[in-house]
């Protein structure tokens, strides 16, 4: 690999002439996981930053043509794991726009639900650790609490606190349960009133700000040139929401804002997310409403949907139907599609390309936080070396999404 | 919406554009790979079009086709609403001649995108600024995405350790004999000797 | 991975016992006061950071306090997958670190390479570097790392650094009274603690004894 250290000859000196060579290697509590840095350094300012990302490189592609199509979604929810409901569900109407199927309404209330609460838990966590890297470890405790709330929502419903696998093509795995409302609604408050105890914490505290008003800034034609998508984009002020521009499931049945920053700074990236776990908050509060309270969760389509346990159990049409769809897969029609939504950190698209095998033929994600790190390089050269941990906090570059 | 995209292009370039199609809602146009960048340039510089985000560069092997590697790109217009996707085929068997003109020069992030097409697919970008392998490291030979490349075939930069040194069992048991299992993946099955 | 056994042995004894009060003493110390170095790269951090707050709170078990250099640290904990590309800083930060150390598979990438059983993932850290204890799960419970933290605890107590395999502490076989206890029945509490029992059973009688 790359080498860590530079070799010097024996008895040749560094001299102060050449740019120091600082190596923000893979393993580095403020690099969330997996970045390595190799920065070169004029004093304290960085002269030229080589972002180095594939350190979690694990074959997503490459795995999911060696199963079926609905092997994917475990390997989809590692994808981005802070919001692994957004990437089910993503990955879900990808495979659901290639087969021309359309869910029932109470599943597209329930993927709203679920999949904004994913959302609140990944903004809690990014400016959580944001504010943690930069000193502030009793914010993030308050919104891992708050994040815990959110597992506890999600773990009622689908038996995990993290990594669910909870998506199926034409629904979900399992209905609501019983309870799912009550909890929402209960908690909903609580996270909010501890997001908003961090922000009184943070947002007064003179050194807080200074570090993050006007570092990292970048305009929103420089973003956008650079693929840039989600809440960095917005907060550069261009308004680019795909849930908005390009509903999909209900979204355009809901009333919700779209924050939106003016300079695309550090600090405006922080503001934004706080403000979407806001908005988020509402729009779960109306999918709840709206959510009816029976009714299918996922499609009758049987060659793809996998038929109910008891009837596997009695009637051999459907032990036939379920060995059939477990061992060879559903087989999607042939064809290609490319499909979006707005996950945790912007444009989640998933190309497909099926062959009309129950195995797929290709399985591209489009990460978000791929292009968004892409700019990194730009956004750091002149500033201080302390300016990387809120900018790469603020960026929310997720190993699992990024190195795919 | 954008059959009018779809139109324009077919206007401008003629014969370089070999096919276009609108299945499932996703404009396609297949285009010549020596016109990629002029068509990347007239899609990101004519104002009716305006394609200003680069959503997303990948390669799909299709190894009984010649060429082989086939390129695909999305592109988005936030002003105009629009999306095309941009294909292109280049390399044989053997990925020769699997080389592209470069886009890093309209788009700067289709940087890390055409880096991440070269490691992961083989195919080569002209003229780009810095073409080394972002996802895999430098040592790893081959291109894991091609078809031909074996899924488990593994290139361990650190040696594992061995058995007598850990004092204890370390590799995995095989549950499968070579005739077990799902039939999954488009490989034929290796000889034993790995 | 060396010991720091300096203790006279006793007759009979071979290495694996603490001998002598010192040795027991400097097992307590070590155990309670783990530095860990979170060796973090992917999901399970998620559960790392969870195990790390107040609802399931490490610092009870004195493991709270992170270092992140090799230097200062004695518990690796590689939580999250390895790939070939991280294996080589892997390896290096574990032979930065001095002894005593320990090392700590948290999840089953780590453990065993998970389901990515592909050209770019290391299949489980033991491949490269010796570890003491695995947790799986994907990502494990907090409860599940903690409980992989005592079991840790436990070898380090006893200066043990052979493989072994954990026994199971509750067998459903061997409980006549059911496989699952759903609720506490005033039955068990009696049995268990005698000052309880007297306060139950006070507590029971006006209402004439609850349903188990």
């Amino acid at each position: 690999m790359e080498p860590l250290d530079m070799e010097l000859e024996e008895g040749e000196l560094e001299l102060p002439a050449e740019p120091m060579h600082l190596n923000l290697g893979p393993s580095h509590p403020a690099m969330h996981g997996t970045v390595r840095i190799v920065l070169e350094l004029s004093g304290e300012t960085m002269v030229k930053a080589d972002v180095q990302v594939g350190y979690l490189h694990r074959g997503f592609e490459k795995m999911c043509e060696r199963g079926t199509w609905a092997q994917v979604f475990p390997y989809v929810d590692r994808l981005n794991y802070v919001s692994p409901m957004l990437n089910n569900v993503g990955y879900a109407l990808a495979v659901e726009k290639l087969c021309g199927l359309v869910v029932p309404e109470r599943c597209q209330w329930y993927r709203m639900a679920l999949g904004e609460l994913a959302r609140i838990s990944d903004h809690l966590t990014c400016d959580g650790a944001m504010a943690m890297e930069l000193g502030a470890i009793t914010p993030f405790l308050w919104f891992v609490k708050a994040r815990e709330m959110v597992w506890d929502i999600l773990e009622e419903e689908t038996g995990a606190r993290l990594t669910h696998s909870f998506g199926r093509i034409g629904g979900m795995a399992n209905p609501p349960s019983r309870d799912f409302k009550g909890l929402c609604r209960a908690a909903l408050p609580k996270i909010v009133g501890l997001v908003e105890e961090g922000e009184r914490m943070l947002l007064k505290n003179r050194i807080f700000i200074d570090r993050l008003e006007n570092v990292g800034a970048i305009s929103g034609a420089d973003a956008v040139a650079l693929g840039w998508t989600g809440p960095c984009l917005r907060a550069t002020g261009v308004a680019y929401d795909i849930r908005k521009a390009h509903p999909y499931l209900k979204y355009d049945e809901v009333d919700f804002d779209v924050p939106v920053g003016t300079k695309g700074d550090t600090l405006d990236r922080f503001l934004v997310r706080l403000g979407e776990i806001r908005q988020s908050r509402r729009i779960i509060e109306q999918s709840i409403d709206r959510m009816a309270d029976d009714g299918p969760i996922s499609c009758d389509d049987p060659a793809v949907v996998l038929p109910d346990k008891m009837a596997v159990y009695t009637t051999i049409e459907a032990t036939i139907q379920h060995f059939k769809l477990i061992m060879e897969g559903a087989k999607i029609p042939k064809g290609e599609v490319y499909s979006y939504t707005e996950g945790g950190n912007g444009e989640l698209g998933f190309y497909l390309v099926s062959d009309g095998s129950g195995t797929p033929y290709r399985v591209r994600i489009r990460p978000p936080c791929f292009q968004i790190t892409g700019g990194l390089s730009k956004l750091l050269e002149g500033r201080m070396l302390s300016d990387i941990v809120p900018t790469f906090g603020s960026l929310n570059m997720i190993g699992g999404e990024c190195d795919h | 919406m954008s059959q009018v995209v779809l139109d324009k292009l077919r206007e401008r370039f003629g014969a370089a554009v070999l096919e276009t199609h609108s299945q499932l809602g996703d404009d396609t146009a297949v285009v010549d790979p020596s016109k990629w960048k002029a068509i990347c340039a007239f899609l990101r510089q004519d104002p009716a079009l305006d394609f200003d985000l680069p959503v997303d560069l990948c390669g799909v092997d299709y190894p009984d086709r010649a060429p082989r590697m086939e390129v695909v790109m999305h592109l988005y217009s936030i002003s105009m609403r629009h999306r095309i996707r941009l294909k292109t085929r280049v390399g044989d068997e053997d990925m020769a001649g699997a080389e592209l003109d470069s886009v890093t020069s309209i788009w700067p992030g289709m940087n890390w995108l055409e880096r991440e097409v070269f490691d992961m697919s083989g195919v080569h970008f002209r003229g780009h600024p810095d073409l080394r392998r972002i996802l895999m490291y430098p040592e790893f030979e081959g291109h894991p995405l091609q078809r031909t490349y074996a899924a488990d075939r593994t290139q361990p930069l650190v040696p594992y350790r061995t058995e007598a040194e850990a004092g204890m069992p370390l590799h995995k048991l095989e549950p499968f004999g070579p005739d077990e299992g799902m039939p999954f993946g488009r490989m034929p099955p290796r000889p034993e000797d790995d | 991975m060396g010991d720091v056994n300096r203790s006279l042995t006793l007759e009979g004894s071979e290495q694996g016992f603490a001998t002598t009060k010192v040795d027991a003493l400097l097992g307590w110390a070590r155990k309670y006061s783990l530095f860990m170095y979170p060796f973090v790269t992917a999901c399970c951090g998620m559960e790392f950071m969870a195990l790390t707050s107040p609802r399931f709170d490490v610092a009870r078990f004195g493991a709270e306090a992170p270092r992140f250099s090799p230097r200062q640290s004695d518990l690796l904990w590689v939580v999250g997958t390895i790939s070939q590309r991280q294996a080589p800083v892997l390896k290096r930060i574990y032979e930065q670190m001095m002894d005593p150390k320990w090392v700590m598979a948290f999840g089953t990438c780590a453990s065993t390479g998970g389901f990515y059983d592909n050209y770019t993932t290391v299949p489980g850290i033991d491949k490269i570097i010796p570890t003491d204890v695995y947790i799986p799960g994907c990502p494990p419970r907090p409860e599940a790392v903690l409980d992989g933290l005592m079991l840790l605890q436990d070898k380090i107590a006893r200066n043990e650094r052979r493989p072994g395999v954990v026994k199971p502490r509750f067998d459903p076989a061997h409980n006549v009274a059911g496989l699952v206890h759903l609720r506490r029945s005033a039955t068990d509490a009696r049995d268990l603690v005698p000052a309880l029992r007297d306060k139950e059973a006070k507590a029971l009688a006006p209402h004439g004894g609850r349903e188990a």
